[in-house]
């Protein structure tokens, strides 16, 4: 052994399991999650996973933060070892003066090591060989198994974690005892015959709160229940298929009649992404809330549609998980890639309302609050999630919704306006705000009904080809967009201690990186108001931000920096105070990554730290 | 080009359906076709269909991809929401629709280019559903917007206006409607109302997905020797194996017909098709026997008509999905929304 000295941390570092897909250890690993959070310490766990179903490698990364760092850090402190296709790799991937993690039950080669870590070998195959005879009971049990003996290594309580497998297989007695069983092999194994614990050790603490445990995607999923949405229209794609799955299983447990058992809902999967926008449209259209789920190939097989919602002013709810570029393979790796595409989707002039949450509570509150924002406007709006915040389980604040309140179903004429002899005409501006009033399909034997047309019509939907005509709907469609500003979700903004000429732009899912980037960059001089943007078209305080520093930095997951081309194109400002800070690599960005792309930048700048410059 | 405002004025004893409505009121703006095209005869027909069944105008939702024919809901029932959506796509949007309301009416009107080659799929998945719909085609095998590019219903062998022959396989939407399960199957000629008024009738009265083939030709561009689709092929090779009366809500023995001629099918909504049998061995409940029929028929080169298929008992997408009666558009935030106490205690299942 080296004279590395072991990791030692409590309550702050990160395990990293390598495992092989469709081995069962999925449950195992997220279990392991939960039982930390029992002791009361935020955890933040990330899927890897290829582009397949069986036997490749996959990994799961669980970073114990006691500071609340819900940002994935880089680096990994232990590794559970259980893919000898990646042994190589995930060894090396070690810090120095971390842990590994193996099933010794077959010798290793002493080159296989390294030197400056600690490794800890445990036969899990051994064990649970010897304990069970069905090949599938081996494969499971072995993940509870480690499970066990990483209880005892780390210092956990197992009452916590019998407690979780409790309520996993509440009413199946034997596979709760079995479970239970299966633990205990292996933490007694652990307690026996290894120092327990290690360096890295959990300890009981409060900071956990009464905060909860979601994907983005079933939040999401939740925000449309909630939401009023009754149509749903998919297309598999990863990673937004499990939005339509979620909404699949909320309104089987929310939306069924109970007297008659009758679906309050209607989900089908199209048979592709034109027919699953189609189904949308025609939805909205006819006056139900309606949305589809999808990724990047989707969207752009959607444009077309996209672009007829805007001219023809449906309705529509999209969300869009972004991912990783085309084809097969990095698509399930996370991105912000598909801003550009979805704020000017479509043919002729086209501008779309997005929306950006940063975690599972925001993609709560922002799906709901996009079918009033989509009846509203009349028009598409993008719920813009990623891979990152939609499937991987995120520490955020409950669930709030208020009984009080009622879906605005934006200017809908009725039958009893129409009887009262309100003048109708579908795109006349009557209030000054680009807004219409709409009527649905079979309100009224004799008014209000028109034909629906992409473009080619006047003010009260008359066929009309003329320039003028066409001029003035599109100059209407602009004030719609403008009105747009003030309704959707305001961007936040937080000052740095002391005044600074230097600011930073950020959204969606890189927000935890980016609070802990803050600190690390405050820890080295360099002070940063920020501005969390939440919604596109940009709100005014977005031009009085950049207007008021010389520099701002914009931190986005794409290789384009393409946020800050919206900002420079919607703005009209001097792109050189624009400072791209950009993180494409598949990977979640990290706070080590901000806090040096930054700090890098500043120190180029030359500037001198204020405290430094005065002592 | 702009909207031509139709006179709104008729003749004081124009006669009128039982719900008191005139001919006129299920008339449309003025057409913008080419004088003679086929299509006006489908949009004609409609009027009178909608006419006799006496149906609330504003009931209707008519939807439409893009082309000539999707032009044409324009062209009638002027008091119902109308969408001429994209190209192709009238299926899915008519879909969601449906999904959305499943009290209306589901007219959707294509063509052949819009619902053989860009929206084959949407077709084909439409009628795989069960939508509750009239699905027509107003089928001319050929390119009229964009004038005269063969179709993919245009048959192999046929020649274009310009003199080309076409070298590809036909589609015959009618087969592939067969196949796919639709429930309502039938094709006709737009020259042929007698035929196609009660088609489009008994189609409106079916519960399920109903699909019309109506062979409509393109003055323009597809009525030269040569074409398989140009009035006088139509009108040569028209082999009708039956013709109908839609009787609702009247009673059927008062209508006279020869015994044995006619074949009495009830649809699930009560109302009855009388079934005037020109071709004595054909039986439109047999799914099989339509497939082989239409194949053995169309190697000769003749264009079979008529009601090729029907399930009066047919079931629609919405039994499918087991949604509520009450159209879901109509279901509010006190319905729909599970409310704070529900969500407190999913949050607390998260913890």
């Amino acid at each position: 052994m080296s004279d590395k000295k072991p990791i030692s941390s409590v309550n702050d570092f990160v395990v990293r399991f390598a495992n092989v897909n469709g081995s069962g250890s999925a449950s195992a690993n997220e279990m392991f999650a939960r039982a930390i959070l029992r002791h009361g310490v935020p955890v933040s766990p990330r899927n890897i996973f290829p582009s397949n179903i069986q036997g490749l490698p996959t990994w799961y990364e669980v970073r114990v933060t006691e500071d609340g760092h819900l940002g994935a850090r880089g680096g990994v402190d232990m590794m559970v070892a259980m893919n000898p296709q990646t042994w190589d790799k995930d060894v090396a991937g070690i810090e120095p003066g971390g842990y590994l993690f193996y099933d010794s039950t077959k010798p290793m080669p002493s080159t296989k090591f390294r030197d400056d870590i600690t490794v800890i070998g445990v036969p899990l195959t051994a064990i649970t060989n010897s304990t069970y005879t069905d090949p599938r009971q081996r494969q499971l049990f072995k993940n509870i198994i480690y499970l066990g003996a990483l209880s005892a290594l780390l210092d956990m309580d197992p009452k916590l974690i019998e407690q979780l497998i409790g309520e996993q297989y509440k009413g199946k007695e034997k596979l709760l005892s079995s479970n239970v069983h299966a633990l205990h092999l292996g933490r007694d194994w652990a307690l026996q015959n290894l120092k327990c614990p290690i360096g890295l050790r959990v300890k009981k603490s409060d900071k956990v709160g009464d905060r909860i445990f979601i994907e983005g995607n079933s939040a999401a999923a939740l925000g449309a229940v909630y939401g009023g949405a009754t149509v749903c229209a998919w297309y598999p794609i990863t990673p937004s298929s499990s939005v339509a799955e979620a909404f699949t299983a909320h309104c089987k447990k929310y939306r069924h009649d109970p007297d008659t058992g009758m679906a309050k809902y209607a989900i089908v999967q199209g048979e592709d992404e034109l027919a699953s926008i189609g189904i949308v449209i025609g939805a909205s259209w006819n006056g139900a809330r309606a949305f589809t789920a999808t990724s990047g190939p989707g969207i752009s097989l959607m444009t077309e549609f996209i672009g007829l919602s805007y001219f023809a002013e449906i309705p529509a709810v999209i969300m869009n998980i972004q991912r990783a570029g085309p084809s097969t393979g990095m698509p399930t790796r996370t991105q912000q890639c598909d801003i550009i595409a979805c704020a000017y989707a479509s043919h002729g002039d086209t501008k779309h309302v997005l929306l950006f949450p940063e975690d599972p509570a925001e993609a709560f509150e922002f799906a709901a609050a996009a079918f009033d924002l989509a009846e509203r406007l009349q028009t598409t709006i993008f719920l813009m999630l990623d891979l990152d915040i939609g499937m991987n389980h995120r520490l955020c604040r409950p669930l709030k919704w208020d009984d009080a309140r009622q879906y605005d179903r934006g200017k809908v004429m009725t039958a009893a306006m129409l009887e009262e002899g309100r003048d109708f005409g579908r795109y006349l501006d009557v209030d000054g705000d680009g807004i219409p009033y709409r009527t649905y399909p079979g309100t009224h034997p004799t008014k209000g009904s028109y034909f629906t047309r992409g473009t080619s019509r006047d003010r009260y939907a008359r066929y009309s080809e003329e320039g003028s005509v066409y001029a003035d709907n599109m100059q209407r469609l602009m004030r719609k967009f403008e009105t747009a500003q003030d309704l959707v979700p305001r961007p936040l903004q937080a000052n740095a201690e002391r005044p600074t000429k230097y600011g930073v732009i950020y959204f969606g899912s890189t927000s935890p990186a980016m609070d802990e980037a803050i600190a690390l960059l405050e820890a080295r001089g360099h002070q940063l108001d920020r501005l969390r943007i939440r919604a596109f078209p940009f709100h005014s305080s977005v031009a009085s931000f950049l207007a008021e520093h010389d520099f701002v930095y914009v931190v986005e997951q794409n290789r384009d920096s393409q946020l800050r081309q919206l900002i420079v194109n919607e703005n009209g400002i001097d792109p050189v105070r624009l400072v791209p800070i950009v993180h494409y690599d598949g990977s979640p960005i990290t706070a080590r990554f901000i806090a040096k792309a930054i700090g890098d930048h500043q120190d180029h700048l030359k500037v001198t730290p204020l405290r430094k410059a005065v002592s | 080009m702009t909207y031509i405002a139709k006179p709104k004025f008729h003749h004081p004893g124009l006669k009128k359906n039982e719900l008191g409505y005139t001919h006129r009121d299920y008339e449309g703006k003025i057409s913008t076709l080419c004088a003679g095209c086929g299509h006006d005869s489908i949009t004609a027909s409609i009027i009178e269909a909608c006419y006799e069944l006496s149906i609330e105008p504003h009931r209707v939702a008519k939807i439409s991809g893009i082309g000539c024919s999707s032009k044409t809901p324009d062209y009638f029932l002027g008091n119902s929401h109308g969408f001429n959506s994209v190209h192709g796509r009238m299926p899915s949007v008519l879909t969601g629709a449906n999904l959305a309301n499943r009290d209306l009416i589901y007219l959707g009107v294509s063509g052949d280019g819009d619902s053989a080659s860009i929206g084959f799929g949407q077709f084909a998945h439409s009628i795989r559903r069960g939508v509750n719909m009239t699905y027509i085609v107003e089928n001319n095998g050929v390119y009229g917007l964009t004038k005269g590019q063969f179709s993919a219903t245009a048959d192999r062998g046929s020649k274009s206006k310009k003199g080309v022959t076409n070298t590809d396989n036909a589609i015959d939407l009618v087969a592939i409607a067969l196949q796919l399960g639709a429930t309502f199957v039938a094709r006709s000629f737009s020259g042929d109302k007698t035929q196609l008024v009660p088609l489009i009738a008994a189609a409106i009265r079916h519960k399920g997905a109903s699909f019309i083939d109506v062979i409509s030709p393109c003055i323009a561009f597809n009525n030269h020797a040569g074409s398989t689709k140009s009035f006088d092929y139509v009108r040569e090779h028209n082999d009708a194996v039956n013709r109908l009366d839609v009787l609702v809500g009247r009673d059927p023995i008062a209508v006279d017909y020869a015994p044995g001629t006619v074949q009495m099918v009830e649809q699930h909504d009560g109302s009855k098709i009388a079934l005037r049998k020109i071709d004595a061995d054909y039986d439109p409940h047999d799914r099989l026997g339509a497939q082989t029929f239409l194949a053995r028929h169309a190697a000769k080169g003749q264009i079979v008509t008529g009601l090729l298929y029907v399930d009066p008992d047919a079931e629609d997408m919405h039994a499918h999905l087991n949604t509520v009666e009450t159209p879901l558009n109509t279901l509010e935030a006190d319905t729909l929304c599970p409310g704070s106490a529900a969500l407190d205690k999913f949050n607390a299942s998260l913890r």
